[in-house]
């Protein structure tokens, strides 16, 4: 048997190929993928078989989990314009720059009478889990009401468009809690939202 | 990467000082440090960012007349199907209304083999009866002080599964609340 000779080859790979499947991975993602928001209030939503994925625009999301109560409007000059109204409502004078910081924040959960400190915070702090308290929705001080239907008429006001609300609440959640939350939209005779869910991985 | 580069890329080595004709290069590049690079903008990229979108269920609530309370819509009672949503995950369903059920409320689970069958086997049976497809099964669902909300987004979701049109959310009832009592899916509270 003739002796087989192993030919020593070089180790170096091209890497082209390779590169080019990261590149285009990368694209995909940056395509794809939206920023996810940090939230001061983390939820994890039921699952359902709804494909209808959730509209970005003109929409309002109460978000409940732990027995709180969040809200958040999409829209920027949407916040800031509810804000002024809220402002008039409760006689509490907001600064042109508290504002404008105001409108800069996703969803917020304290009484109406914090949120200056809660306007004069930095984000991180402000997105600390516990920190907001929830917004009182209790007959004699129900102020999610009252910021409902300023955003309502907000939306209604710039962008002449009926503001859709949703509701994104933690599975685990009591169900009178989100009971209350219907009832305050129903007393505005907002009949129609949507509830917000991830998908079920399997029918089970 | 543990890999030598001997194939060019770099000018030739200089030895002892002696001076050396300029190699032609090669044309190849390295590109180690660049999937590096993308690999860790993949990773990162991955991490911060939420690929699945949250989905939007509708929900139609009934219209809550408050001035004209006489103002309501009466069904049918051999079309209505009655659900009612209990502590640990379960629920109790009957036909009709609560004085007089059609059928004996049976408490039953959620999901495929529970009260999906039911949904299906009535809802043919209510149109096989009415023989008009638009009058189908009507449901009533109610949903208790102890049930979780996703409890709720469990029925409403079998209300699109099996594509029952009419449906509504409907306050429980004290009766109702007696009965789901009895078969131990609503506990006294402490």
């Amino acid at each position: 048997m003739p002796k087989v000779k192993v030919p020593r080859k070089s180790t170096i790979i091209d890497m082209t190929a390779m590169c080019d499947v990261a590149a285009l991975l990368l694209t995909f993602f940056i395509l794809t993928a939206t920023a996810r928001q940090p939230e001061p209030l983390p939820v994890d939503t039921p699952a359902s078989t709804v494909t209808m994925p959730q509209p970005d625009t003109d929409i309002g999301t109460i978000t409940i989990g732990q027995g709180k109560v969040f809200f958040g409007v999409k829209d920027q000059p949407v916040r800031a314009r509810m804000l002024e109204k809220m402002a008039a409502i409760y006689k509490i004078p907001f600064t042109p720059e508290e504002i404008k910081r105001f409108s800069l924040i996703d969803n917020f959960g304290v009484p109406i009478g914090n949120l200056k400190q809660l306007i004069a915070m930095s984000g991180a702090q402000r997105n600390k889990e516990g920190l907001q308290p929830g917004i009182p929705t209790d007959s004699t001080d129900n102020q999610l009401k009252e910021w409902i239907y300023q955003a309502r008429y907000a939306t209604k006001e710039l962008n002449n468009k009926d503001m859709r609300i949703s509701i994104k609440g933690d599975a685990q959640e009591d169900y009178p809690v989100i009971k209350r939350v219907i009832d305050i939209l129903q007393d505005q005779e907002v009949n129609k939202f949507s509830l917000i869910t991830s998908l079920r991985a399997e029918d089970k | 990467m543990a890999e030598l580069n001997s194939g060019g890329g770099g000018g030739g080595h200089k030895k002892g000082g002696k001076k050396i004709r300029s190699k032609k290069q090669s044309a190849r590049v390295d590109m180690t440090p660049m999937v590096d690079l993308m690999f860790l903008l993949i990773t990162f990229f991955m991490l911060t960012t939420t690929l699945a979108k949250p989905k939007a269920m509708d929900l139609a609530m009934p219209d809550k007349d408050k001035k004209q309370p006489e103002n309501r819509l009466e069904i049918a009672d051999n079309r209505t199907l009655n659900v009612l949503l209990g502590t640990d995950n379960r629920l109790e369903w009957y036909m009709g209304q609560v004085e007089k059920p059609l059928t004996p409320p049976t408490v039953d689970s959620y999901g495929k083999n529970g009260i999906r069958k039911i949904l299906i086997q009535k809802n043919k049976e209510v149109l096989a009866a009415t023989g008009d497809p638009k009058k189908g099964l009507i449901v009533l669902i109610k949903p208790s002080d102890q049930s979780k909300y996703r409890n709720l987004v469990d029925i409403l979701d079998e209300m699109k599964i099996t594509n029952i049109q009419q449906y509504a959310i409907v306050d429980i009832t004290d009766p109702e609340i007696d009965l789901i009592k009895r078969d131990g899916i609503y506990k006294d509270k402490k």
